[in-house]
């Protein structure tokens, strides 16, 4: 198998670079390296739809996600209070 | 993207009230986010919807990520606006909100 372009980390920090005081959790869902489930909480988000919020992940993600080297990822995107009303903790 | 290519696009995502852009066919998926979709869609009241499959279409497999601002596959309509992928749809639809959106009220 080729290696992953981007692992677990990378994609992390990524996120965490594009959004100022973002917390991700982030697991490889069938540990091949291109299918990945996170959750990510983010004051960015407050007031943003759904749509808008994937695109920022994506956007922080940028050519892999488009190129394919990333095949999946299972997204879930919360502000901080929605984080805490669903029983996150941070 | 070509005026051409964007108006096809702009057709299909209008030639019924919910549409989906997906690997596979709603009968044979050939991807499980696709599969997830079509029957969170089906399972919210969706009786008639157009699917089309990008896998059978390279030029559209691109174009329509393009024409979305959205990197993967699959993508929904509903009434020529779009929904999202696989994660919002299943979040909709979790919370209820995906009956309404297919029940257009």
């Amino acid at each position: 198998m080729d290696r992953p372009v981007l692992n677990a980390e990378h994609i992390r920090a990524r996120i965490e670079a594009a959004l100022l005081g973002a917390t991700v959790e982030i697991a490889d869902t069938t540990g091949g390296g291109d299918h990945y489930r996170a959750s990510v909480v983010a004051e960015a988000f407050e007031g943003k739809g759904p749509v808008e919020r994937h695109r920022m992940v994506y956007a922080a993600l940028g050519d892999e996600m488009r190129s394919g080297a990333l095949h999946a990822l299972e997204l879930s995107t919360y502000s901080p209070a929605e984080w805490t009303r669903a029983g996150g903790s941070r | 993207m070509t005026d051409e290519f964007k108006s096809r696009i702009d057709g299909m995502v209008r030639e019924k009230r919910i549409v989906v852009f997906m690997k596979g066919t709603p009968a044979m998926p050939m991807c499980g986010f696709s599969a997830a979709v079509v029957k969170a869609l089906r399972e919210a009241g969706a009786q008639d919807l157009s699917a089309h499959d990008v896998l059978s279409d390279p030029e559209l497999r691109d174009g329509i990520k393009e024409y979305s601002s959205w990197p993967t596959i699959p993508q929904v309509y509903v009434d020529g606006k779009f929904v999202g992928g696989a994660d919002i749809v299943r979040d909709l639809h979790r919370q209820g909100e995906l009956s309404r959106l297919v029940a257009g009220s």
